[in-house]
């Protein structure tokens, strides 16, 4: 068993940048990721990306070239391709990659595990063709995939830089089918001054919505009872505005209502939450340098409540320089500046929550609506389950399995609690969330046994 | 339907799907070369045998599983595509033993 002073699961913007300034101090540090390469999913195979994919990504994309470099030239061991299935209160480490599985020790955490996709529980969201936004932008990003038959649905910046790139490639969207609510525009404008404070983010925003229009890509505004249409596969997005019921023809969905932060890590950990309202989302409690009230373990980037890119990598320098500056380490930053860079970065996220707020419809399904895609449990059984007396997330897991299939529940978690805290009139941190349990992955036994002859010196066999 | 709008080439490779043979670029995910190749279908659900698709293509979600060199329960979208890899749909529950 190796260890390590600190151990960083996930190599996006947060992780790659608390690894250089981790490594930076003196460190030995120790890098986890799923995927084969760094960069996380919005900087998804940067290593990789000729001077084509650059132009058409933008520059934003293209800034995560030098972080990559920084990091493959810092002193951190890099583990591509590896799981990690647990970690517990003594920072004892389990993972499982190509070289099978193993257990590290760490001074300390950081948890660099970003974002996922909001649910967007609608009729016909299983069916395939139907995906999400951001992979749709995967597929163009990391294998420059792009579909001739597509429809977007949503709201959020995603939705619309998808649709940007789409049409950069040469492929734009059938429609753009926004489902933000009429006024949010309104309710957004008190948070236009503070954005005001980050205005390249305002200006590629503008410039976006521009582009589009100029390709004539229709934007569908205030869309309501949006649903999927399809006997085996995505055959069409039907929708209402102004009570006309509008249909539009697709075999490749993208839905999108934002991006929350993956909650597993924290969870397993037993990380206090709250409620970000204005987020619509748990995030952990950390104090400012992203300190869990768990000592040593600490969340960076979009996993500490979305910021973007730039406020992630911001933020894993800063748990970086916390923990070096705690162990009486010189450090070449100084966290103070960054902790002001960090806030003039995310002065735009207000306007933004605001402005795309996820729709009502998607928080709070219909009762004929699969909210567990795996178990195929509906927004009516949950709440029947609720009448029953399940009090949160995890009584309704035991009436009906939701959550218990191979997702874990990382896709239905957030939407189960929405629907029982609007069923039970309860606000969301009351009702609470899913218990997490190791492995946070599916494994197999042989995982888990390769791994006791290392971790007991005892053969199982 | 989707394309490769690639400006630089890479080194191709081939595998089989369902006995076919399909082609592949390196770097290719298993779930980027199948909906390269129109497939859109890549399991059948346990509770209603309900046919699904590529969903998160971030290894969330969990319904790309498919079938690899007979190994059950693979996520399409964590896994590149190896000369000769042969892959199936995965239908139903995975069995213990299946193959």
């Amino acid at each position: 068993m190796s260890a390590y002073d600190v151990a960083i699961i996930g190599a996006g913007p947060a992780g790659m940048a608390a690894a250089v300034e981790a490594s930076r101090a003196g460190f030995s540090v120790v890098v986890f990721d799923e995927q084969d390469a760094p960069g996380g999913q919005i900087y998804r195979a940067i290593e990789r990306a000729d001077a084509g994919r650059l132009a058409l990504m933008g520059e934003d994309y293209a800034r995560g070239r030098a972080l990559a470099e920084a990091f493959r030239t810092s002193s951190a061991v890099y583990m591509p391709g590896t799981i990690v299935w647990n970690v517990d209160a003594s920072l004892r480490i389990n993972y499982s990659g190509a070289t099978g599985s193993g257990e590290v020790t760490a001074g300390s955490v950081i948890i660099a595990t970003g974002a996922m996709e909001r649910a967007t529980p609608l009729p016909g969201w299983t069916l395939p063709g139907v995906m999400t936004a951001g992979a749709l932008q995967i597929l163009l990003k990391a294998h420059e995939l792009v579909s001739d038959d597509t429809v977007l649905v949503g709201c959020g910046p995603l939705l619309f830089l998808v649709a940007q790139q789409m049409t950069e490639a040469g492929s734009p969207p059938r429609a753009v089918v926004e489902t933000t609510a009429p006024g949010a525009l309104r309710r957004a404008l008190p948070h236009l001054f503070g954005a005001l404070r980050a205005p390249a983010y305002l200006r590629k925003g503008l410039a976006m919505i521009r582009q589009l229009a100029r390709a004539g890509v229709p934007v569908y505004r205030h869309a309501q009872a949006v649903a999927i249409e399809g006997r085996e596969a995505a055959e069409a997005v039907s929708f209402t505005i102004k009570g006309q019921r509008h249909r539009i023809s697709a075999g490749t969905v993208g839905l999108h209502q934002g991006v929350i932060p993956n909650q597993q890590i924290t969870r397993l950990l037993g990380c206090e939450q709250d409620w970000s309202a204005s987020q619509r989302c748990f995030v952990p409690r950390l104090d400012p340098f992203g300190e869990t009230r768990i000592q040593n373990v600490y969340v960076a980037g979009d996993g500490a409540g979305i910021g973007g890119a730039v406020s992630a990598a911001l933020g894993g320098r800063l748990a970086a320089l916390r923990i070096a500056a705690r162990a009486g380490k010189a450090t070449t930053g100084e966290a103070r500046s960054v902790m002001a860079r960090l806030a003039r970065d995310r002065a735009i996220r207000p306007f933004l929550e605001a402005l795309y707020a996820p729709s009502d419809e998607v928080l709070v399904p219909a009762d004929d609506t699969l909210v567990c895609r795996c178990e195929e449990v509906t927004a009516g059984q949950i709440r029947e389950a609720v009448a029953l007396g399940a009090p949160g997330p995890n009584q309704a897991k035991a009436f009906l399995r939701c959550g218990m299939g191979p997702c874990q529940g990382r896709i239905c978690g957030p939407v189960v609690t929405e629907v029982i805290a609007a069923a039970r009139r309860t606000p969301q941190d009351a009702v609470g969330y899913y218990r997490i349990r190791p492995p946070l992955k599916p494994l197999s036994v042989a995982e888990i046994a390769g791994l006791a002859p290392a971790a007991e010196g005892q053969p199982l066999d | 339907m989707f394309k490769r709008i690639a400006t630089s080439r890479k080194a191709r490779l081939s595998f089989d799907f369902e006995g076919h043979r399909l082609e592949a670029e390196d770097g290719d995910t298993v779930a980027a070369a199948l909906l390269l190749a129109g497939e859109r279908v890549l399991r059948s659900t346990a509770v209603s045998a309900s046919e699904r698709g590529p969903f998160c293509l971030m290894g969330v979600c969990f319904e790309c599983l498919v079938e690899i060199d007979g190994i059950p329960n693979r996520q399409a979208c964590m896994v590149k595509v190896l000369p000769g890899m042969r892959v199936r749909r995965q239908r139903g529950a995975a069995r213990v033993g299946s193959t």
